[in-house]
């Protein structure tokens, strides 16, 4: 036993803890709320940090205009919201950050589908996407603003140049990757043409193709956030950097918060993505 | 496509109860190659509407290349493969190959083909998965499932069309010993029922004896030998006259390595 204990915990180590757990189970009142603790289990850190923060604030120990504390932010954002400010930014950062998706986003899941479905437009095109796809696209920041100005087209395509890479690639590789095995047994039962794009190919795909939408989303923002800090008059970006320049940190934070709270939005619109259309899939399985 | 009815009556008796549906297969001189490899080099051969044929040979004979020229999947590269009438052709694999994104009942319906969204496709799906066990797991997703009940699922999806010739290329090969044995019963008992014509793949040769009515063996490229069996069914597995035929095709398949003695057997 004493060699043992220095090696990976075996069996009966593992039996030892799952025994603790049981045991801490059974303590009355413990056991009744399991589904509810566990659900608030992911919000600990995050409260922590903020009655953290909140106590440091209160006490002095952070300069209000170094880093104000979270009672000051929220007073600002309701200062904001009933001024309407704050909705405007957010929808003007949001008409973006969507139009850029759909126009980028659907570029690239055109791309995708033909390469993957075509040879030749492979041959053709998916080298040259490959080495454009090399330049990091916020290279192109000083350009776009000499072509554009700060006009809304210079954002929309940075997003779209953004998004387009990981959707494209994440299309083109889910097609490709599709079980060959089950190509021939659908064209064996006479499925062929858009059937068996609709039936085999594209669900085949799925999985893939939403990879690359979770990437994209997370670009999309961090796009948003170089462009709008760099060339625009609205959008929760413009909305910080005014701030900045009036000494109102309060409001540079509440932005950085919103974009936080959109990026975390665009996550579950993904999560829901994937638990609607991934149900088959034993990764995706509701837990 | 054919669409052939098939009255069951629990009336009758003996050997298969319904009408035929099976359809007879005539092969002449049929030649595959691959590049230089030449893996089928003229194979004659008549099967009976009906009929089960078990294939087996050395691994890379051909056998999975003689399946999928039968369906056609594949060309030959000459001679010619003859079937007395048009009719469904379907294959089945050593992998179930069922879609992972499409439950148990959409999978089998895949079988109808476009006659997937005429009125009776559900109940057809239904009997189908009746036939093989798994009534009630037609909302299951295919992840849910055994390897053996995958397999079920595949045949359902195979025999919903009620085709006329179905080739089975090693189906069971991947299944454990008893899962096996019920799916050999099981493969018997509908091909009683529904009586296509069956050839099976195998490398199993007690499975070749125990289904078959004929057992080919394929070697360089040709028919070596056409064996027929004539023993009631359901075989009992380990009775003397399925032992002593058994030994007589290892006999041969083993014999092909020339450097072994004789003795080996
Ligand atoms: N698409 C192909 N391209 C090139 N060669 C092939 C192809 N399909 C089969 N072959 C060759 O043909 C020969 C026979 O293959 P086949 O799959 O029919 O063998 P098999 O008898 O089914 O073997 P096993 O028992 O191992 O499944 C093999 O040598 C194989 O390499
Ligand atoms: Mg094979």
């Amino acid at each position: 036993m004493t060699n043992e204990s220095h090696a990976l915990p075996g069996p009966g180590a593992l039996a030892g803890v799952s025994a603790a757990r049981r045991r801490l189970r059974a303590l009355p009142g413990v056991a009744a709320s399991a589904p509810l603790r566990q659900a608030l289990v992911p919000w600990l850190l995050p409260i922590a940090l903020v009655v953290a923060w909140q106590a440091a604030a209160s006490l002095g120990l952070l300069r209000s205009n170094v880093l104000p504390g979270p009672a000051s932010v929220l007073a600002a954002g309701w200062r904001l919201t009933l001024s309407g400010e704050l909705a405007d930014h957010i929808a003007a950062s949001t008409a973006r950050a969507v139009a850029g998706l759909v126009v980028g986003g659907g570029l690239g899941f055109a791309l995708g589908l033909l390469n993957g479905l075509s040879r030749s437009g492979e041959r053709l095109l998916d080298s040259s996407i490959q080495m454009v796809r090399t330049i990091p696209h916020l290279a192109l920041v000083p350009l776009v603003i000499l072509w554009f100005g700060i006009d809304e087209e210079a954002k929309l395509f940075l997003v779209a140049l953004g998004v387009l890479f990981p959707v494209y690639v994440n299309t083109f590789h889910g097609i490709r990757t599709v079980d060959a095995q089950l190509l021939e047994m659908a064209r064996s039962y006479g499925m062929g043409g858009l059937e068996l794009f609709r039936r085999v190919v594209l669900p085949g795909a799925l999985p893939s193709i939403l990879v690359g939408l979770r990437y994209a989303l997370g670009i999309m923002w961090l796009t948003l956030i170089v462009a709008e800090t760099i060339a625009a008059r609205s959008g929760i970006g413009y909305l910080a950097m005014n701030a900045r320049e009036f000494m109102l940190v309060d409001v540079v934070i509440l932005a950085i918060l919103v974009y936080a709270l959109l990026g975390k939005l665009a996550d579950v619109v993904v999560r829901t993505l994937e638990r609607r259309f991934l149900a088959w899939h034993p990764g995706f399985r509701d837990a | 496509m054919t669409a052939i009815t098939i009255a069951r009556d629990p009336m009758a008796v003996g050997e298969p109860t319904a009408p035929r549906r099976g359809v007879g297969i005539a092969l002449l001189g049929v030649r595959r190659s691959f590049g230089p490899r030449e893996v089928l080099r003229g194979i004659d051969l008549a099967v009976e509407a009906g009929q089960f044929v078990a294939v087996v040979g050395p691994s890379g004979c051909g056998k999975s290349t003689l399946l999928r020229l039968l369906n056609g999947i594949d060309a030959p590269d000459g001679g010619r493969i003859a079937f007395e009438r048009p009719t469904a052709a379907r294959i089945m694999f050593q992998e179930a190959r069922l879609l992972p994104w499409a439950r148990v009942a959409d999978n089998v319906a895949v079988g109808l083909g476009p006659r997937r969204k005429e009125p009776g496709a559900p109940a057809r799906v239904l009997e189908a998965l009746a036939a093989v066990g798994l009534s009630g797991r037609e909302a299951d997703w295919p992840a849910a499932l055994s390897g053996g009940q995958r397999q079920r699922v595949a045949l359902a999806r195979a025999l919903v069309s009620e085709p006329g010739f179905l080739a089975l290329d090693e189906p069971f090969g991947a299944l454990d010993a008893l899962t096996r044995i019920g799916m050999q019963s099981l493969l018997e008992r509908v091909w009683r029922e529904q009586g296509f014509t069956a050839v099976l793949v195998t490398h199993d040769v007690s499975e070749a004896l125990a289904l078959a009515d004929r057992v080919l063996l394929i070697e360089e490229g040709r028919i070596a030998l056409d064996l027929p069996v004539d023993l009631p069914r359901p075989r009992r597995r380990g009775s003397v006259a399925l032992a002593a035929l058994e030994e007589r095709i290892l006999r041969i398949l083993l014999r092909q390595d020339r450097d072994q003695p004789d003795y080996m057997i």
